[in-house]
């Protein structure tokens, strides 16, 4: 009989061989989609040009006659539900079938955008993303799948739009847009669809459409709250013009940071497809000069008149030099003062002897050191997951609650007779510094931070931290 | 003179996370109308509880911010000149980047 030790080690070494087959045959499956896509298209490509020599006979039947509109007979029934629609129909239909859609970001919005722009018909559909499927995507970003975890967001939803319509063209872009790529990419689609998640790329965006004179079907979401417009539509404003200063960073929130239910993102996601959908089509009239505002707590829609094009735009205005060669040198996340990515930003605000490493926060705790350790995050942060015999004091409040600080010290110090060091602690190591800082300020001069917060706790000291 | 006054986008943690706020707003001493921008101070003074930087910029609100009277952008009506009215809806809202 084999020891413990022995079986553990037998059981991991069969879970990583079935790992790596799992990986192969995904990998086969993915190259077998590709080759389908490829003679779908083919035999797409075939049969129209078969019609088109139909055409230099004598109409034989009904059907050649009614295939003028160029819709095949698969295609005529796979949208036989938009064609009944009086107000949709075989025009609304071709043009869609016509037309190309770039889609940026498969996220929360582009996921479900993505999705219907798949499966209406939009003749060719690019996605722009440069990020991997997370297991905390996925709440939200129902186009991705367990089995794509770690694997490119791009190719996860690729193959997704391709199993629901092999016949419309997917590409691919897996890459991060920027000043140098986003002209060539763009200039490839007639609608763009923003459904990214950070300040610096929506001007980017925007900007990038108004040179190339494309629409722009922006949307956002956040929390329980969405937001969605179009700009740059038939003289209609751009983003500029509605915003012509970058807010402050610090109003800049994010999902990852702020949090966001996921059918939020969906229900917005889905909007900024049905807007797409109208421009590619021409049919109704899209949100262009209007903006619409969803609050999913109260249940509540609202729809608001906003400016028109501004003359004193920086990006569209009458006077203005803006050009792609201006586009091409603009510094974005020097404009909006944060980054393109989505990775949070890393303060350096403190000495490096104002602060320990995480690995040195677990010595002294084994050591017995006496000291206390503030938890300086939101109340519904401590409440996930905190270190034990932390003191829950939000940064917001701090300042009200020193009291609350001193009197900790002080029971620390009367039961060793010495000294108590004070440490801070919050989920990055970003607002310990700012906490750090301004204890220092007040008198505190032995508070230290925790380099990386909770999340270097997880990742260097406990792995069965859970992180969120 | 009756306003309700909507705050959106993350605006309203500045006022203890309530969304909407039904007001009675007087006309400043010696004056025959109210304007946006004496809304704009009364608002600051006794709805925003706190980082009153992150509502507003100098007289007017900081960039990013949209101004909705009765739904339409207060850019149409004369932004910070704009006349209010009684039963005047006011909505300020903060731009989303989230997705
Ligand atoms: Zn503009």
């Amino acid at each position: 009989m084999e020891s413990n030790g022995e079986g553990a080690s037998r059981i991991r070494r069969e879970i990583e061989a079935l790992k790596d087959e799992k990986a192969r045959i995904e990998q086969k499956i993915l190259d077998l989609e590709a080759q389908l896509q490829e003679e779908a298209s083919l035999a797409h490509q075939q049969q129209q040009s078969e019609s088109v020599c139909n055409g230099c006979f004598p109409s034989v039947s009904a059907a050649d006659a009614n295939l003028a509109h160029g819709l095949t007979a698969d295609s005529i029934y796979r949208y036989s539900r938009h064609l009944l629609l009086p107000s949709f129909g075989v025009r609304a239909q071709s043009n869609l079938l016509k037309s190309s859609i770039l889609v940026v970001g498969a996220g929360g919005l582009g996921s479900p955008a993505l999705l219907y722009l798949a499966a209406c018909g939009v003749g060719r559909l690019g996605i722009v993303d440069h990020d991997v499927v997370e297991l905390n995507n996925m709440h939200r970003q129902v186009i991705h799948t367990e089995a794509y975890i770690g694997q490119p967001k791009v190719k996860s939803a690729a193959s997704a739009c391709r199993s629901i319509n092999s016949t419309i063209q997917i590409v691919e872009h897996e890459q991060a847009l920027r000043t140098s790529n986003a002209l060539e990419i763009l200039s490839q689609y007639d609608i763009v669809v923003d459904a990214t998640d950070n300040a610096p790329s929506r001007y980017m965006i925007s900007d990038c459409c108004v040179v190339l004179g494309k629409p722009l079907v922006s949307g956002a979401a956040l929390g329980l709250e969405g937001q969605l417009t179009v700009y740059n539509y038939k003289g209609g404003p751009c983003y500029r013009c509605l915003f012509p200063t970058p807010p402050p960073a610090t109003a800049c929130q994010r999902c990852s940071d702020s949090g966001v239910l996921g059918v939020v993102p969906g229900i917005i996601g889905c909007l900024q497809a049905l807007e797409a959908i109208k421009i590619a089509s021409d049919v109704g009239e899209p949100l262009s000069g209007r903006m619409l505002l969803f609050d999913a707590l109260s249940a509540r829609v609202r729809i608001v008149k906003i400016r028109g094009r501004s003359l004193q735009c920086e990006a569209c205005g009458e006077n203005t030099t803006f050009n792609q060669q201006h586009f091409k040198d603009f510094d974005y996340e020097k404009f909006t003062q944060s980054p393109l990515s989505t990775s949070p930003p890393k303060l350096k605000l403190l000495a490096p002897d104002s602060r320990i490493t995480s690995k040195e926060y677990k010595e002294r705790v084994v050591s017995g050191e006496p000291h206390v350790l503030v938890d300086v995050r939101p109340e519904h942060h401590y409440k996930i997951v905190s270190l034990p015999k932390s003191l829950n004091i939000p940064l917001t409040s701090m300042e009200a609650r020193l009291p609350e600080i001193s009197s900790a010290l002080k029971e620390q110090e009367e039961g060793t007779g010495s000294g108590a060091n004070l440490y801070v602690i919050c989920r990055r190591g970003n607002d310990s510094q700012r906490a750090v800082e301004c204890l220092r300020n007040m008198g505190f001069d032995l508070a230290k931070d925790i380099v990386g917060g909770l999340e270097s706790w997880a990742n260097d000291v406990d792995p069965n931290f859970p992180m969120y | 003179m009756h306003l309700m006054l909507e705050f959106g986008g993350g605006l309203e943690l500045l006022c203890e996370s309530v969304k909407v706020h039904n007001v009675n707003v007087d006309m400043p001493k010696g004056a025959d109308k109210l304007t946006m921008k004496d809304l704009l101070a009364w608002v600051r003074t006794n709805l925003i509880k706190e980082r009153p930087e992150m509502f507003m910029k100098g007289e007017s609100v900081r960039p990013g911010v949209l101004v909705l009277v009765n739904d339409c952008d207060w850019e149409l009506s004369g932004q910070l000149d704009t006349t209010l009215e009684d039963k005047d809806v006011v909505v300020f809202i903060s731009t989303l980047h989230g997705g």
